[in-house]
């Protein structure tokens, strides 16, 4: 089943067209990494699946919900697309309960009790359940990391967003957020997952997309891109990082 | 009152008078600063609203303020716009909303500033969450932004406070204009400035530890930032 459908998205900031005509289907259950040197396009692109970004042209389908047409209501698609972010953008104000809990309760999706025992599971998954009236400054960029995961998952999604979630840590903090990933992936969470992380995408990706100046450039299974580029960007890419 | 009593037996002759403007000074700051807070609000979602015509209603309020002197509105309110209309306000309503389109003017520019403080990343958090606007506003830009402005509100409670004392000017008896009319009666006017200004230090010093004291109370509770 399609989980999420893009044809032919464009978006432009001012002048500068960053995304020239992307399509991509994404299907349930389906891992899929975005790799490409900065300022290909890839976070917009990301961006505009649950239109933090404004969507120039093209659509976007999620779930059967098209977000680019006007009445489309947005908020509810973005209930069941999870996303996190490089900086983590946990709320400093509250504590690492507060941060999971405040969605699903506003929302009205969970009664406080079941969002707090959703939430304790949640952090128990990522390792982190004594660390509940913490607040994210007390906190390590990987601890803070895997809490911004907790958060987004306790929206019970279909769907989860990762923009660069490892560029802004630490090295020896890389590998545990990578660990909470893989789990998700392997319990079976459509993924979409923009990373500079090349292990991590030959391990866990079922698709990689290499993305170059606002275009798919080329895009199959980890091997073939990775062991076996077509495209000489990709080549000239690859060579660059691996 | 004459020349020959010591400063501290003057002091003692003078107070209650100068204790009576010093009451209206507060009176006066702390009605100004309650419907300025207000004001300041409104002005700043107006100035945030996607709404163009607002943009335009706070933007025209706030050239006006901050392009003319306080004297001049204050004037221009109580004598102006009082004879043009021909009605009748007090001395004392004149000075409390000049005051407080005051404060208002520069208290909305705060308010702004601290919500543009709070990382763009907050904001996309939230909504990426599914929370609607207004929601990820009220439960978290606003809370933030409101520790971020709190030294800058203070201040600008501090600045009104002093700014009573020119309505002295209208003929709003508060401290300032009490101690002109002792000084009138019998010139000794370098005793009673010191004391009006050791007031007003006074009323200022508590104003600034109450507001420490919120600041800490809020870093605490909240963890770091």
């Amino acid at each position: 089943m399609t989980k999420v459908r893009v044809e032919n998205l464009k978006k432009n900031f001012g002048k500068l067209e960053v995304l020239k005509g992307i399509d991509l289907e994404v299907r349930e259950g389906e891992v899929v990494c975005l790799i490409g040197p900065s300022g290909s396009g890839k976070s917009t692109f990301l961006r505009c699946l649950n239109r933090l970004e404004e969507i120039t042209d093209g659509t976007v389908i999620v779930d059967d919900n098209d977000i680019t047409v006007k009445g489309c209501n947005i908020n509810r698609v973005r209930e069941n697309i999870g996303m996190v972010f490089q900086q983590f953008n946990l709320f400093p104000h509250l504590n690492v309960l507060e941060n999971i809990m405040l969605a699903p309760v506003d929302r009205k999706k969970m009664t406080k009790e079941e969002a707090k025992e959703k939430a304790q599971s949640l952090l128990a998954t990522v390792g982190l359940e004594e660390k509940v009236i913490e607040y994210p400054a007390n906190l390590s960029g990987g601890q803070q990391q895997r809490v911004a995961i907790a958060r987004a998952l306790a929206m019970e999604p279909d769907i989860m967003l990762f923009d660069e979630p490892t560029s802004a840590l630490d090295p020896e903090m890389v590998g545990e957020v990578l660990e909470v990933m893989k789990k998700l992936a392997a319990d079976g969470m459509t993924m979409i997952v923009v990373t500079h992380e090349m292990g991590f995408a030959k391990e866990v990706a079922d698709r990689v997309i290499f993305m170059d100046g606002g275009y798919i450039v080329e895009e199959g299974s980890p091997e073939e891109v990775f062991e076996n580029p077509q495209n000489k960007r990709t080549q000239d890419f690859l060579n660059k990082v691996l | 009152m004459n020349g020959s009593t010591n400063f501290f037996e003057y002091v003692i002759q003078i107070l209650p008078q100068l204790l009576k403007g010093m009451s209206l000074t507060i009176q006066m700051t702390v009605y100004s600063l309650v419907l300025a807070m207000i004001v300041g609000i409104v002005s700043c979602m107006f100035t945030i609203s996607k709404v163009k015509v607002l943009n335009w209603i706070s933007a025209t309020y706030l050239s006006i303020i901050r392009g003319t002197p306080l004297m001049v509105q204050a004037f221009f309110i109580y004598f102006g716009i009082t004879s043009a209309l021909d009605i009748r306000i007090s001395i004392f309503t004149a000075s409390v909303i000049v005051l407080c389109l005051n404060a208002g003017a520069y208290l909305s520019e705060i308010f702004r500033s601290g919500i543009l403080a709070v990382n763009k990343g907050q904001m996309e958090a939230a909504r990426s969450l599914g929370l609607p606007h207004s929601v990820a506003m009220r439960k978290i830009i606003l809370p933030q932004a409101i520790r971020i402005v709190i030294p800058s509100v203070v201040n600008q409670f501090i600045i009104t406070l002093k700014d009573t004392s020119i309505l002295s000017v209208i003929g709003c008896a508060e401290l300032m204009f009490e101690g002109k009319q002792i000084i009138a009666r019998n010139l000794r006017s370098f005793e009673t400035y010191a004391i009006i200004a050791i007031m007003y230090y006074i009323l200022i010093t508590i104003m600034t530890k109450v507001s420490k004291i919120i600041e800490r109370r809020l870093a605490n509770d909240k963890g770091k930032s």
